[in-house]
């Protein structure tokens, strides 16, 4: 039976950590408990309800007859796991575990034998920061990496060369490359003062305000922020106010304690500011579901398990979705503990469908938008346009009331004028098409009651088709017109409030349908008590949100420095950033993770000074070009003996190539914008026919950050991305032929290799611009044999564009930016080839 | 043979050949070594979504009772207060409306097909019906994505990313996983399709299925600038290959030639794509077979006849998505126009697969997310302005090929079409069936993620249908 089974869901740790072990005293987190949580806590664990045999093994007092110190091959434990019988061994065949090998059941044994003690999970007891003779955060790191690298048999790389250094945190602060110039200057900057270039260099990338922008790429695809609502009718939300928060946050650094309890509690804060509530729409990035058919209340249970998730997630680094159902099968997480977070948010007066459409037409526009957003909201916007805006409304009214003072009269009309529909249906077809939404009312709307639902919408057809009541319809349509274009320049900021209280009740099974025993705002037992001011008489989101970055929280500095750390390496310390449980993986190198975490939360939270000790530490600067060995003995970089070579994000590619090419509009903040993107695609996927409406001019060239993201489609040429549906804290990197085929042939990327050639063109010399382009491009001088190869690739492509200079207009005429005259078109296009070329090499594309 | 220790010259002559997908495939294998479980009946499968919940009772689960009973109220013992949409939940009146077409028992199975399905009902002797599935989602989404992914939330593997997961590709130059999205040509009753319906959830994003666009490119950005000839962007792509030959000289980083194979992947698809949305070789009995729809671009038909073709190419998991069956409105108008868009072309390809002698080792599935109410939604006196609402409760797919027994009819609902009388098959079994065929126990197939073993079928009991199996 054994062998049957599959093996490729063995933990990895367990595989890494086997060697090390038996060298070693047997560690209860590091060796034990993730093979009990692995193959035993499913069924002997925290979760009562699905306790076999009544035994549970992740209490030691309750587990410690299974075994026998003195004789541990006698313990009832290791016959279990050693049994040939399929009915005595465990895991059972049934239970679809992997078997317990010979060497883990060795490890137990020796476990046993050293007296079978447990710990406290490592990630639910605060960190303590350990000890090292470093005094700042770059020379902790590297002290605790050599410790590890030492004990694995590494040593570290050498550094990477100023330029490609300055390349890769220019990439992790900013998001974009450095310039060339940059690049040089930076190269004499260390000639000329050494290891203070460095730090200069740092201060002044933490200082430029395309580093909020980087950063909120990031925070961006954990808070689920999109453009629009999701779900089938996917109508656009206005809150991109709150992503504009986001990025001024990080660039005046404001410390990560603030930054949550703003987003979590901005409401509750005393007086708080418009930025304050702003901040509070991280809660209200949810998807919303307003589909007819679809129940407002199980929609409202929806988005408040999107709440305590993402809160799960992001803070606390847990699997609390779990719960929503039913209790953790690994972490001593209670189904009840997921419904008391749940009661934090469950104060909002939201309607669990969206409380306020308009449709904006703008009139250089062929469409019209379709917004949809729900209470409570605060409209963003200065005094003057709010001004306009009342007067805008004002107006609106007026005109509604000119038809309002008129109403029995028209119903009148309008009740002969169906009539006449239903008298003669040649006329009817006249008046309403048989194919029109409305024709389906003609015949069995209720005339005699102006109320009916059918009848409502035969009066409205009505007015907008017979004089006199088109004009004044018109009207109206005119100056609601012009109220949602003043709207729309006052977003409507979907906010946090505690409005409407109400209580909350475990859901069994996770259904709204089914409600189980009361619950009352609180946190988890096994984590430190939340603090709750005396005079309050139930907890609220403030104190869920300090409760949070108290020191005593065990997990969320942890999970913050886990997640920057992540940021700067592709890979954190902690390989599974969304699992600090008992399933999660163990950190590769725990004393850092928790100095780190320590320092992070004593620094007062500051996030430029731990990005600052990261990039400047030596683990940090180290080449990536190492041997093939070291590549062999640790392909995912887990010990850090090289630096980090990883494909950049495809939303960094995308500001590369229009940062290189120089259409980089720099532009700050502001409503999305929608550049370049294939025909047809937002069609395809929308009822309410959602148009795509590129963009012009500068607009096209914003970075990636300003997207519009609709929630059902992301933009076309981002790849590896979140879907931004719901919180995601995980990378993805893949390799697939459609990535290859987006960088090749999309206008973004194709324009830009067009108007970076033409910029090219004033700099003499075929090999000086071909050293400055592929130095621009990958912060390396280009060797010999590069040059060559570049050269025979510009050769063969002006040889053939010369041929047919038809073909070479055609290239030339792919996006909307200006085609300069400096080049002949042949030439231009040969260029263009060679740009193309530059931007789609390995060492472009990764960082 | 390792390309990129080759010398230059036959580095870059044998780049037009293969290079790079040893190396891809190794990749693959390295994963999911010891799948299959078992020898497969069926190699690849073909997913006819039928989007929106196609009325089981006109179509194929015809019921005396409801003849009988027509415009009666539906007894409240069937309804049991069972939860409906908002859309009829406040109808207080729920009176029976039986099939509005005509049907009758074909073949040797005896099997009632709606005449609105003539096509289809040829052929009942080489499909399987199941009359019995069953489900909990009320809505679209959540039913489809339960279908599609084992779970009714989002974000879980769909069927397609498991299988290539599990099975790997066995065509160098077109996905594995592909789809393709066709709807009604009313576009009145239509869904929308959601790109996690054929997502990767949390195994890796290559595994997502490729949607192929009924306009434009079939694959986003596919075709070559304007100005750029096949001929000259080999040579762009021979001198970027030369270059990244030397960054893996210098950076030894095996990333570098799984890009080197993926540019190379990208190069094929371009000839390989063209050539399989080229029908000119397809002869004209096999087009009038699909019907005239077949030449329209993103039809339904079009996408039947590009299903099968993919197959031929070695796809492995074709999902054909379909929308326009929520009839809640106006069912007596739309249906017949629905059934007349899809019939022949559903039924086209199996028997295309068949003549071809594919039918054995594939597996075609034809159904919904859900079947449709046995009781009026709306007014029961006017045909114009009524349908019928959603009802996951008891409906009717059919499978064909790929190791399903032909030519039977499995389980059954009770006398209204509202539950299932005999044989429940829930969609979790349907998922474990499919599996099944594939060569894959549905118990063992898992993906570790954040600390569970997941697989397909979740964590409720699911078993293999067992009648089915030829």
């Amino acid at each position: 039976m054994k062998n049957h089974h599959l093996n490729a869901c063995v933990p990895f740790f367990v595989v890494t950590f086997l060697s090390v072990a038996a060298a070693e005293d047997v560690s209860f987190n590091r060796d034990i408990r993730p093979l009990l949580s692995d193959r035993c806590y499913y069924c002997h664990g925290f979760d009562e309800s699905h306790r076999e045999a009544g035994l549970r093994l992740d209490l030691r007092e309750e587990a410690e007859h299974v075994w026998d110190v003195d004789s541990p091959d006698d313990s009832d434990l290791m016959l279990r796991i050693t049994s040939d019988d399929p009915d005595e061994v465990m895991p059972p065949p049934s239970a679809h575990k992997s078997p317990i090998t010979d060497d883990e059941v060795a490890l137990i044994r020796r476990w046993i034998e050293q007296g079978a003690e447990y710990e406290p999970h490592w990630a639910f007891v605060a960190p303590v920061r350990p000890d090292t003779d470093a005094t700042n955060t770059s020379d902790a790191i590297d002290d605790f990496v050599a410790r590890k690298l030492a004990t694995k048999g590494f040593r570290f790389a050498a550094p990477a060369s100023p330029a490609k250094w300055l390349r890769r945190v220019t990439f992790d602060l900013l998001g974009v490359p450095p310039t060339v110039n940059e690049l040089r200057l930076f190269r004499k900057a260390v000639e000329e003062h050494g290891d203070a270039a460095y730090s200069d260099a740092v201060d002044r990338l933490l200082a430029s305000p395309m580093f909020g922008e980087r950063m909120a790429i990031d925070w961006l695809d954990v808070a689920r922020f999109a453009d629009t609502n999701g779900f089938q009718n996917d109508a656009y939300r206005m809150n991109w106010p709150w992503r504009d928060w986001v990025i001024d946050a990080f660039n005046k650094n404001k410390p990560f304690d603030e930054f949550t309890i703003e987003q979590l509690a901005g409401d509750l804060l005393e007086d708080p500011t418009e930025d304050q509530l702003i901040a509070t729409a991280f809660n209200r990035n949810h998807m919303i579901q307003a589909e007819g058919g679809s129940i407002p209340e199980e929609n409202r249970a929806k988005n408040n398990f999107d709440r305590v998730e993402t809160t799960g997630t992001a803070w606390l680094g847990l699997t609390v979705g779990c719960c929503q159902c039913h209790d953790h099968k690994f972490d001593p997480l209670k189904q009840t503990d997921y419904y008391s977070l749940l009661s934090f948010f469950n104060q909002i007066s939201e309607s669990g469908m969206t409380s306020k459409q308009m449709n904006v037409k703008r009139p250089d526009r062929p469409f019209g938008v379709k917004y949809a957003v729900d209470k409570p909201y605060i409209s963003v916007g200065s005094d003057e346009h709010k001004q306009q805006l009342a007067d805008a409304g004002a107006k609106v009214a007026a005109a509604r009331k000119q038809l309002e003072t008129r109403r029995d009269e028209y119903v009148v009309e309008a009740r002969t004028w169906v009539q006449e529909i239903r008298d003669d249906p040649v006329l009817g077809a006249e008046r309403i098409k048989p194919s029109e939404y409305v024709a389906r009312f003609v015949h069995n709307a209720d005339l005699d009651n102006p109320k009916d639902g059918g009848f409502k919408q035969l009066i409205e057809t009505f007015l907008k088709c017979v004089e006199p009541w088109k004009s004044i319809q018109d009207e109206i349509s005119a100056e609601v017109a012009r109220e949602s274009l003043l709207q729309e320049k006052i977003p409507l900021v979907m906010v946090m409030r505690d409005d409407q209280p109400r209580e909350t009740f475990v859901l069994l099974r996770g259904n709204y349908e089914t409600p189980g025993e009361q619950v009352s705002p609180t946190t988890p037992d096994f984590l430190p008590p939340l603090s709750v001011d005396e005079n309050l008489q139930r907890p609220t989101r403030l104190d869920l949100a300090q409760w949070l970055v108290s020191s005593e929280n065990p997990l969320t500095s942890r999970v913050t420095v886990n997640r920057y750390w992540q940021l700067m390496f592709g890979r954190g310390l902690v390989s599974t950033p969304d699992d600090f449980g008992l399933q999660g993986a163990l950190p590769t190198h725990p004393d850092l993770l928790d100095w780190l975490a320590v320092e992070f939360r004593e620094s007062g939270w500051d996030v430029k000074a731990l990005l600052k000790g990261i990039v400047l530490s030596r683990t940090y600067r180290q080449s990536a070009m190492v041997d093939e060995e070291v590549i062999a003995k640790d392909p995912h970089n887990e010990w850090l003996a090289r630096g980090s070579r990883l494909r950049l994000d495809s939303r960094l590619l995308r500001d590369q190539a229009l940062s290189l090419s120089g259409l980089l509009n720099t532009k700050i903040g502001g409503p999305p914008v929608a550049p370049y993107q294939p025909g047809g695609i937002w069609e395809a996927m929308s009822l309410n026919k959602n148009h795509y409406m590129q963009d012009e001019g500068e607009d096209l060239y914003r970075r990636s950050l300003y997207t519009v993201w609709r929630r059902v489609v992301a933009p076309a040429n981002f790849f590896d991305v979140p879907s931004r549906q719901s919180c995601l804290v995980t990378l993805t990197r893949t390799s697939t032929p459609l990535h290859a085929l987006t960088t090749l042939n999309d206008t973004t990327y194709v324009e830009a290799a067009r108007v970076w050639a033409s910029s090219l063109a004033t700099i003499e010399g075929e090999t000086e611009r071909l050293s400055q382009l592929f130095f621009a491009a990958t912060a390396r001088p280009l060797e010999p044999d590069e040059l060559a190869s570049l050269r025979g690739s510009l050769e063969k492509a002006r040889h053939r564009f010369e041929a047919c200079p038809d073909e070479a207009s055609k290239l030339l005429s792919i996006g909307e930016a200006p085609v300069t005259e400096d080049l002949s078109a042949p030439e231009h296009a040969a260029w263009t080839t060679i740009c193309l070329l530059v931007l789609n090499l390995d060492e472009t594309l990764c960082k | 043979m390792n390309p990129l220790s080759l010398n230059r010259r036959t580095f870059l002559g044998s780049l037009s050949l293969s290079i790079g997908m040893p190396a891809f495939q190794n990749l693959l294998a390295a994963e999911t070594s010891s799948l299959p479980h078992f020898p497969p009946k069926a190699k690849r499968v073909i997913y006819m979504m039928q989007s929106g919940g196609p009325s089981h009772v006109d179509l194929f689960d015809d019921k005396e009772t409801l003849r009988k009973m027509q415009g009666e109220e539906l007894p409240a013992s069937v309804l049991q207060g069972l939860r409906q949409t908002t859309m009829t939940a406040g109808q207080k009146s729920k009176p029976c409306l039986a099939a509005a077409w005509g049907g009758s028992r074909r073949g040797e199975s005896g099997m009632w097909v709606s005449d609105l399905l003539p096509r289809t009902a040829e052929i009942v002797d080489d499909l399987c019906f199941i009359r019995s599935v069953h489900g909990e989602q009320i809505n679209h989404a959540p039913a489809m994505t339960q279908m599609l992914t084992g779970n009714n939330l989002p974000g879980r593997p769909s069927i397609g990313a498991w299988l290539t997961y599990g099975l790997g590709s066995m065509a160098d130059d077109l996905p594995s996983f592909v789809v393709m999205t066709s709807q009604d040509q009313q576009g009145s009753c239509g869904q929308l399709f959601f790109d996690y319906y054929w997502g990767a959830g949390f195994l890796p994003g290559k595994y997502q299925g490729v949607p192929f666009r009924g306009a434009g490119d079939p694959v986003l950005y596919l075709s070559n600038p304007d100005g750029v000839s096949r001929e000259a962007r080999r040579e762009m792509l021979d001198g970027l290959a030369e270059m990244n030959h030397f960054a893996h000289q210098r950076y030894s980083d095996p990333e570098i030639e799984t890009r080197v194979s993926q540019y190379e992947m990208a190069f094929q698809m371009q000839a390989s794509v063209p050539e399989l949305t080229n029908f000119s070789d397809e002869p004209q009995s096999v087009l009038e077979m699909y019907g005239p729809d077949v030449h329209r671009k993103g039809s339904y038909a079009y996408n039947c006849l590009m299903a099968r073709r993919l197959a031929e190419r070695g796809t492995r998991y074709i999902q054909l998505m379909h929308a326009g069956w929520d009839q809640h409105g106006n069912l007596p108008k739309q249906l017949p126009v629905q059934c007349e868009d899809t019939d022949a072309p559903s039924a086209a390809l199996v028997k295309d697969l068949k003549a071809r002698g594919m039918l054995d080792d594939t597996l075609v599935i034809w159904g919904g997310e859900f079947g449709r109410t046995p009781f009026v939604q709306g007014d029961i006196n006017n045909p114009n302005a009524h349908g019928r609402d959603h009802h996951p409760r008891a409906f009717t797919i059919w499978m064909a090929g790929g190791g399903v027994k032909p030519g039977t009819v499995y389980g059954s609902s009770d006398e209204f079409a509202f539950h299932v009388a005999e044989d429940p098959v829930h969609v979790r079994d349907l998922q474990a069936t499919l599996l099944h065929l594939c060569g894959i126990d549905h118990e063992r197939f898992t993906h570790r993620h954040q600390g569970l073993d997941f697989k397909l079928t979740g964590v409720e009991p699911a078993s293999v249908v067992k009648g089915i199996l030829a």
